[in-house]
């Protein structure tokens, strides 16, 4: 029979005990709900504001399907999309980041050590130089560099197994030499060329629309059910790999697993918009602050990816207004004071 | 519940520890894995316990292959302490205790009533439960690997195996351990195997000794008969005298001396 009550074990924590399915610890709950209430209501206040100022009481009857065809067409066509794909990549780079520094039992592992966005953008000079422009294209060119990048590191650093250390070192290696073949194109083709790779390197969600969010939608949708297959898996192996496999975690195949879930949902927020900086950095280790979860927490990872990416995006659109800001430039801006106050706070502790 | 090795050959690459090595676990057993440094008794314990897969032969897990079966199906029959595990930050002692119960749930299942009861049991048979709330970081070392067998035990598996549990804690922490171990195989009937280094420890507490040389096992068998002088000389090249604990009765070898102390 399910009983929902208080724990007859002391965990320390407040923990809510809903037998047989779980067990809810009531802080990171908490912290989870507001960030998703502060990512929606900041949400709201990007639809209502913009060159044309709509109120947030006709932001949701527009949502609704009810209000004027303008305000439907402005808040509905044009700005929803870009507010949902804030979202979706924000709880993507979250989960990405959260994934990394698990694996690696680093905070400072992210989908970068692997060098998937190096990778990116090589594939992206690439195909803007022999191939030629176009968001799709871009968007290929940036999953297929990616990929083949972090698989080539996966495989350079696999040594009876793969090591988190050895992990970051190849990943660092791999990316120094991809960053001077990103150079060498940059310095040799023609200026519009690097150009519009230089755009597509900010990470920016101007300009997408509906035809980004259905197939963000769906793979972020698919990575998380996946994800939530694999349980408490990601955890068991935070304790170390003989201690994970003696509790059942088959260790390679399931460390395996994670890199690639966690390089798919990169792929998926790069190839949408570019290589957005220091969310999948930041966001894990931000929430463990907030929440004192016990290691990387994926849930409250992914609720703080949203809220920031959906904060510095509008930032990004409302800060300089009417000029645009990619919201990469507001993310590495918030990363560099994330830095800052990691470094004081650090700084104090000692 | 049985465990036995069929002709393994284990290393690591291509440096081979031990071939051909045929082991059978007494069930409802102590068993102690001694031998000098380097003689492949970790390497033992990591195959038996299905950490390190063997490059020939195989280990029987009730006289099934224990690499082919489903990795949770084992962890519910064979617990394992490791050499090291590392806790996370910030994690709480009844936390760590609840995660030696992870094979026995399911994706919706993560918080049974035997969960708890598990978790409430193994911390009272390990004398955690009053440091149930308490940061696993804050701990002594002793306290420690108290709650990382408390962990094991959370899993109730009828076969334990300890790789050097007593390395790192101070002789009265070595001793409580070993005697909790002992309670749990008289009282639960739990096949124990833990690799030891202190031999008298392995004398007293064992009730079959394996002694390993170079990769091969040299013997095996009731401490009390087969632990002689003589072999001890030839497994560690030790010379020493072999008395009876004044305390249990087992054999309790005195290393020889060639240095004279001055009174």
């Amino acid at each position: 029979m399910s009983r929902t009550g208080a724990s007859g074990v002391d965990f320390g924590r407040r923990v809510v005990v809903v037998r047989p399915v779980g067990r809810l610890p009531v802080r990171p709950a908490v912290v989870c709900l507001a960030l998703g209430l502060a990512a929606l209501a900041i949400g709201v206040l990007a639809l209502s504001t913009g060159e044309l100022s709509i109120p947030p009481a006709d932001v949701l009857r527009a949502l609704a399907g009810e209000g004027s065809g303008a305000y439907r067409l402005v808040v509905v066509e044009w700005r929803l999309p870009r507010v949902l794909l804030a979202l979706l990549l924000g709880v993507a780079l979250g989960l990405s980041g959260a994934i990394f520094q698990a694996l690696t039992r680093n905070p400072l592992g992210s989908p970068d050590v692997i060098g998937f966005n190096t990778g990116a953008y090589t594939g992206v000079l690439v195909v803007t130089v022999y191939v030629g422009t176009g968001y799709y294209l871009v968007a290929a060119g940036a999953l297929v560099g990616g990929l083949a990048t972090a698989a080539a590191v996966y495989l350079l650093a696999f040594k009876r197994g793969v090591q988190g250390f050895r992990l970051i070192i190849v990943g660092i290696a791999v990316s120094a030499v991809l960053g001077s073949v990103n150079q060498w194109f940059i310095i040799k083709v023609n200026l519009q060329a690097a150009l519009a790779a230089a755009i597509w390197g900010q990470g920016s969600l101007n300009g997408l629309g509906w035809g980004q969010v259905v197939p963000v939608a769906i793979g972020v949708g698919l990575l998380c059910v996946v994800l939530l297959g694999y349980g408490p898996r990601l955890a068991l192996l935070e304790m170390g790999e003989d201690a994970a496999a003696a509790l059942g975690v088959r260790v390679e195949a399931t460390r395996l697993a994670y890199l690639i879930i966690g390089v798919a949902l990169i792929a998926v927020a790069t190839a949408a918009a570019g290589p957005i900086s220091f969310v999948a950095l930041a966001a894990p280790q931000l929430a463990q602050r907030l929440t004192r979860t016990p290691g990387i927490a994926l849930v409250p990872s992914a609720a703080m990816g949203a809220f920031l990416l959906t904060l510095s995006d509008w930032l990004a659109q409302r800060a300089f207004a009417p000029t645009q800001l990619p919201v990469g430039v507001v993310t590495v801006s918030v990363g560099g004071l994330y830095f800052g106050w990691l470094l004081i706070r650090q700084g104090r502790a000692q | 519940m049985s465990l036995s090795a069929r002709d393994i050959t284990i290393g690591y690459d291509r440096k081979t520890i031990s071939e051909h090595l045929d082991l059978d676990v007494p069930e409802g057993r102590f068993t102690a894995i001694i031998g000098p440094n380097a003689c492949g008794k970790s390497t033992l314990l990591r195959a038996l316990s299905r950490l390190l897969k063997p490059q020939a032969g195989e280990v029987l897990l009730d006289g099934r292959d224990i690499g082919s079966r489903p990795a949770k199906e084992v962890a519910r029959r064979l617990g394992l302490l490791p050499q090291s595990s590392i806790a996370p930050d910030g994690i709480a002692v009844a936390e760590l205790v609840a995660r030696g119960r992870f094979p026995h749930q399911k994706l919706i299942r993560q918080w049974s009533a035997a969960d708890e009861a598990a978790v409430v049991a193994a911390m009272a048979a390990t004398g955690v439960t009053e440091l149930s709330g308490e940061l696993v970081d804050t701990l002594s070392g002793g306290q420690r690997q108290r709650v990382w067998v408390a962990m094991v035990l959370a899993q109730q598996t009828p076969i334990v195996l300890l790789d050097e549990p007593t390395t790192f804690l101070d002789i009265a922490h070595q001793i409580e351990l070993l005697e909790l171990c002992v309670r749990l195989n008289r009282e639960q009937g739990t096949t124990m195997v833990a690799v030891l280094h202190d031999l008298n420890q392995a004398c007293r507490y064992a009730d079959h000794v394996v002694v390993m040389k170079a990769g091969r096992i040299v013997e095996q068998g009731d401490p009390r008969t087969i632990v002689t002088a003589e072999l001890i000389e030839g497994v560690f090249g030790l010379g020493c005298r072999i008395i009876d604990d004044p305390e249990t009765g087992t054999p309790l070898v005195i290393p020889r001396s060639s240095i004279v102390r001055l009174a």
